[in-house]
């Protein structure tokens, strides 16, 4: 078996060491050595975004990156995306405009969603579709989950207006 | 009927766990000393298996067990000659799990092994050694009903309900449907179409690939974790294939990733046994896309020839079809519902249709949402919107001229009951999107309706009573899109409770009676019957409760949505679901109510959707400008996850219109088992999916409940069609309508 | 008397007839009746076992029986042999 690595690196806030194989990749280590199985594996090949995590607030398909990657980096996932014990404006979103059927696809939308409005507090609807479109949903349509990423940055800006 | 729940739109009970990432699905198991399982497939489409040589990959350090066909039980029966029917389909179950003496298809399972680690597996997967005779392989559906075609299973005899032949072919069943006289009847049409239509194999693609866990104690007892969406159908699955007593089989559902009708039968769950059984440690095994691919049951592709008579002024004389559907390896295609449904929301006194199920060099098909419907209604709506055309007739008028209606006789055969076909047709003639102005070059408009049978059967849930006056809901169907709000909704508003004080669960096989599969639109319908059932019985002990807290008689008390338990005849005395809850210790002990059901009386679905769509002439892309799809749904119990099922429905069935299709190699071999190159629709390909429910109850259910999950996705590729036709002039009779083929096309009218 | 209502590919056995009037208070005693009268008619729809194929499915009056041959039919039923179904 290969040797393993020490990688360093910060997991939703938490500093955090870990050890892998050099072939492993960043979804394994997510989901297997650190069960964090929150995010998922759809394809394994970066084609359904059911993966995506943030490295440095950038989102990726943590299955095309390898866990030695992760070294120094700052990663985010969905267990990450509610904080002080309340829920995510989006995480709100999904829930009210029942913007999921099974599920699967959730942790990956919700990523890819906080990514979006954090580069794009008030996108269009056009916006949003692009932005999603390297993540597969194939129980909704999208119809729901691009109403409950409108909804929600709408939600979001006028709590800032408010703050 | 007014409600205070049903109706209504509140949050799911498992939308917390599924929105921050802690809910369990299949591949989310962990267990002390768990190994990894890997399948070696049969990278050949036919082929003869020699010999397989397991000792390199058993050599590798890490490696626990290895197993092949060899480690199923034998199949009884007396000798080849007179092995009977049953034995024939068992032998079929083993070998669709692990081939036996012939690889059927590229992916076939050979062998599969447990090791420390994924990657260890997948080593000594590698390391196998296998010897084929490769074998000509056939994967087109005419092809393999032809006299010379190679032969997939030696003794396989048509099966049909005419005179035996005896004959060994690749067409596993012949059915049809007759009356009147067809040919009379086209000659005395004054308009007739025929056309012949080909559609391709298409995946159900939902995004979490197959995966199962399995323990097994020296004892015998065998546990599965699984996403499935049926637990006592896995149950059921792995007794029967691996002759183990159904009672030592616990199944245990996990959340469950989509599936459409592809997580009914089992792939890895039987393989997971047999290799638990070996290392004597629990071994999960979990698909890769490419296997989901390779290995798991698409749909159907399909020839279907169809043809529609009328008169002058519009009424539909005569209906005839023939449907030949590639069944994959092993028998057990849809096209008997395709035959039901491809004239199914049409009256007609003549009509013939055929079905053949062939089997082909391809995995073998699964059930995928109105198994068999889409590849029928794309024919059939087509051919329908061209007579329509021919008589000058708007194809909204026309369908409603020759629309069923309640009483008429399908054309599969039975009378209809509660259907709200014209309605719906009505509600879209009067629709602002139908009377919406559609203009510009490329664009066009069309229509199609759709039919789906829906299902019944047997269902099982309790409830039970806290303290506090909340209930504990266990039900036996796996909530595949929001299933357990729908019958926390219906407990709540029997019982008179607020919805969030019904705490539903989906239990395992040990712990819930009986359950058929979230399968066949028949959830809602049957596990919310089965709820509603155990509602009554608990309100019947609530009554016998207060009753004893009051010292009167049962008959003295009844039961009061809002308020609980009120007498008879004091109206202002009144107990809360709360105080007797509070009190059940002292009033006989724990309140506890069971509801079983084995539902009939399910009415059939019927949906008719409008496409507006837009071709850019240079790619040959066509573009889903608008869409509106009109659904008889007898009453939405949570409305918002009803219009979810509609607008996933409508989105496979574009996805499966303009783009999916399995490509294959001349050789057999699948050349697109990924999900860069076989595209499903992602959300910048759809507009907003509109939807428009329409309420005609199904008077057999306590609130109307009707099916709703399946005939969405039979409507899309007729009505896509159709639109295309109109906006480019050709006539589109082969699935995918991908760029290509539409850029072919009009290249060769000369429209480019 | 119920009315049968017999299969294209069944009709071989009965010179063409479309329906037939079968007396019966089961489907197991149609199947009877049918058989006396076109012989032949038991071993299309059921194995050597007595037993319905599985690949048939019965509908009385509209709704596919789930009791198998034990299934009630009454006086003015409709019953149709139809090719078995599953959903998805």
């Amino acid at each position: 078996m290969p040797k393993k690595i020490a990688v360093a690196t910060k997991i939703n806030g938490q500093g955090m060491e870990f050890l892998c194989e050099p072939r492993q990749s960043l979804l394994e280590v997510l989901r297997d050595e650190l069960k964090l199985t929150g995010t998922k594996e759809g394809c394994g090949n970066g084609n359904c975004g059911a993966c995506s995590v943030l490295i440095d607030g950038r989102v990726v398909n943590s299955c095309l990156v390898l866990a030695v990657e992760a070294e120094g980096r700052e990663i985010r996932t969905v267990e990450g995306m509610a904080e002080g014990g309340k829920l995510h404006p989006l995480q709100v979103a999904f829930l009210e405009h029942a913007a999921l059927q099974c599920g699967i696809c959730t942790p990956g939308f919700l990523v890819a969603s906080k990514a979006l409005l954090d580069e794009n507090p008030a996108p269009t609807e056009e916006e949003v579709r692009l932005f999603l479109a390297g993540n597969l949903c194939r129980c909704t349509g999208y119809d729901k989950i691009v109403r409950a990423v409108l909804d929600a940055a709408q939600r979001m800006n006028a709590e800032e207006v408010e703050a | 009927m007014a409600y205070d729940v049903v109706g209504t739109r509140p949050v799911r009970p498992d939308g917390t766990e599924k929105v921050t990432g802690r809910a369990v699905y299949g591949a989310d198991v962990q267990l002390p000393g768990l190994l990894h399982g890997k399948v070696l497939r049969s990278p050949h489409a036919h082929a003869r298996i020699k010999s397989i040589d397991l000792a390199p990959a058993l050599a590798i350090p890490g490696v626990y067990a290895a197993v092949t066909a060899a480690d199923m039980p034998k199949v009884q029966a007396e000798g080849v000659a007179n092995l009977g029917e049953s034995s024939i389909e068992k032998q079929y179950m083993q070998n669709m799990i692990l081939a036996g003496e012939k690889a059927l298809f590229h992916g076939h399972a050979i062998a599969a092994v447990a090791a420390v680690s994924p990657h260890v597996a997948e080593e000594a997967v590698k390391a196998i050694r296998v010897e084929y005779e490769v074998l000509t392989p056939v994967i087109d559906v005419l092809e393999a009903m032809k006299e010379d075609a190679p032969l997939l299973h030696e003794g396989l005899i048509t099966k049909s309900l005419g005179k035996p032949t005896g004959k060994v072919s690749n067409v596993a069943a012949h059915m049809q449907h007759a009356r009147g006289d067809v040919e009379a009847a086209f000659a005395a049409s004054d308009v007739v179409v025929e056309r012949e239509f080909r559609t391709a194999m298409v995946h159900q693609g939902y995004i979490e690939p197959q995966t199962a866990t399995a323990q097994v104690g020296l004892d015998g007892a065998v546990t599965i974790w699984t996403s499935t969406q049926g637990a006592f159908g896995v149950r059921a699955q792995v007794a029967e294939i691996l002759d183990l007593p159904l009672g030592k089989i616990k199944v245990v559902p996990c959340e469950i990733g989509g599936g459409f009708g592809g997580k009914i039968q089992v792939y890895m769950e039987p393989l997971a046994v047999l290799l638990s059984r070996k290392a004597n440690r629990p071994v999960k095994l979990t698909m890769s896309r490419a296997e989901v691919f390779q290995a798991t049951g698409p749909t159907s592709g399909s020839v279907i020839r169809a043809k529609v008579g009328a008169t002058r002024d519009g009424v539909i004389t005569a209906l005839q079809a023939q449907l030949y559907y590639e069944a994959g390896a092993f028998p057990g295609s849809p096209v008997g519902a395709g035959t039901g449904v491809i004239f199914a929301p049409y009256k007609a006194e003549n009509v013939l249709i055929d079905g053949y199920d062939v089997v082909v060099n391809r995995p073998r098909t699964s059930a995928y949402r109105a198994p068999g419907g889409t590849n029928a209604a794309f024919a059939s709506e087509q051919v329908v919107d061209e007579v329509a055309r021919q008589l000058g007739m708007d194809p909204i008028e026309f369908r409603l001229k020759n629309a069923v209606r309640p009483g008429d006789q399908a054309t599969y055969g039975p009378k209809f009951g509660a259907i709200g076909l014209v309605e719906m047709l009505q509600a879209v003639k009067e629709s602002e999107h139908y009377n919406s102005p559609l203009t510009g070059p490329n664009r066009g408009r069309g229509v199609a309706s759709g039919f789906w049978f829906n299902g019944g059967g047997p269902s099982s849930s309790h409830i039970s009573f806290n303290h506090d006056g909340t209930v504990n809901l266990a039900e036996g169907s796996t909530d595949i899109g929001g299933s357990r709000a729908s019958m926390a909704m219906i407990v709540a508003e029997e019982l008179g409770l607020p919805y969030d004080q019904v705490k539903p669960y989906v239990a395992d096989t040990d712990s819930v009676g009986y359950t058929d599969v979230t399968g066949g639109s028949r959830t809602t319908y049957a596990t919310g019957l089965a709820c509603y059932n155990a509602a009554q019985e608990a309100k019947r002990q609530l009554c016998e409760r207060a009753a004893r807290t009051w010292e009167c008689s049962p008959e003295e008390v009844e039961f009061m949505p809002g308020k609980g338990v009120v007498s008879k005849s004091d109206a202002g005395k009144h107990l809360t679901v709360a105080q007797v809850a509070r009190e059940m210790n002292r009033t006989g002990g724990p309140i506890h109510a069971v509801g079983t059901v084995n539902a009939r009386g399910q009415a059939p679905g019927f949906a008719v959707h409008i496409a507006d769509v837009e071709i850019d002439p240079e790619t040959g892309k066509t573009t889903i400008l608008r869409y509106t799809a009109f659904q008889d749904v007898g009453r939405a119990i949570h409305p918002s996850y009803v219009e979810g099922q509609i607008q996933g429905g409508s989105a496979q069935g574009i996805g499966w219109a303009l783009n999916e299709e399995y490509v294959y190699g001349s050789d057999g071999t699948l050349r697109n088992a990924n999900l860069l190159d076989y595209r499903i629709p992602t959300a910048l390909d759809l507009p907003m999916i509109e939807t428009v429910l329409i309420e005609v109850p199904n008077p057999n259910h306590p609130y109307g409940v009707k099916g709703v999950g399946e005939v969405c996705i039979v409507p899309p590729a007729g009505a896509v069609a159709n639109a295309i036709c109109q906006a480019t002039g050709q006539r589109f009779t082969e699935l995918p309508m991908n760029p290509e083929r539409v850029c072919m096309a009009l290249l060769k009218a000369g429209s480019r | 008397m119920a009315r049968v209502f017999i299969p294209g590919l069944m009709r071989d056995l009965t010179g063409g007839r479309t329906q037939v009037q079968v007396a019966g208070a089961t489907v197991r005693e149609l199947i009877d009746g049918l058989e006396q009268a076109f012989p032949g008619m038991r071993e299309r729809l059921c194995g050597p076992d007595g037993a319905l194929h599985p690949h048939v499915m019965i509908a009385v009056d509209g709704e596919e029986v789930i009791e198998g041959l034990r299934a009630p039919v009454g006086e003015e039923s409709e019953v149709h042999f139809l090719p078995a179904i599953a959903g998805g």
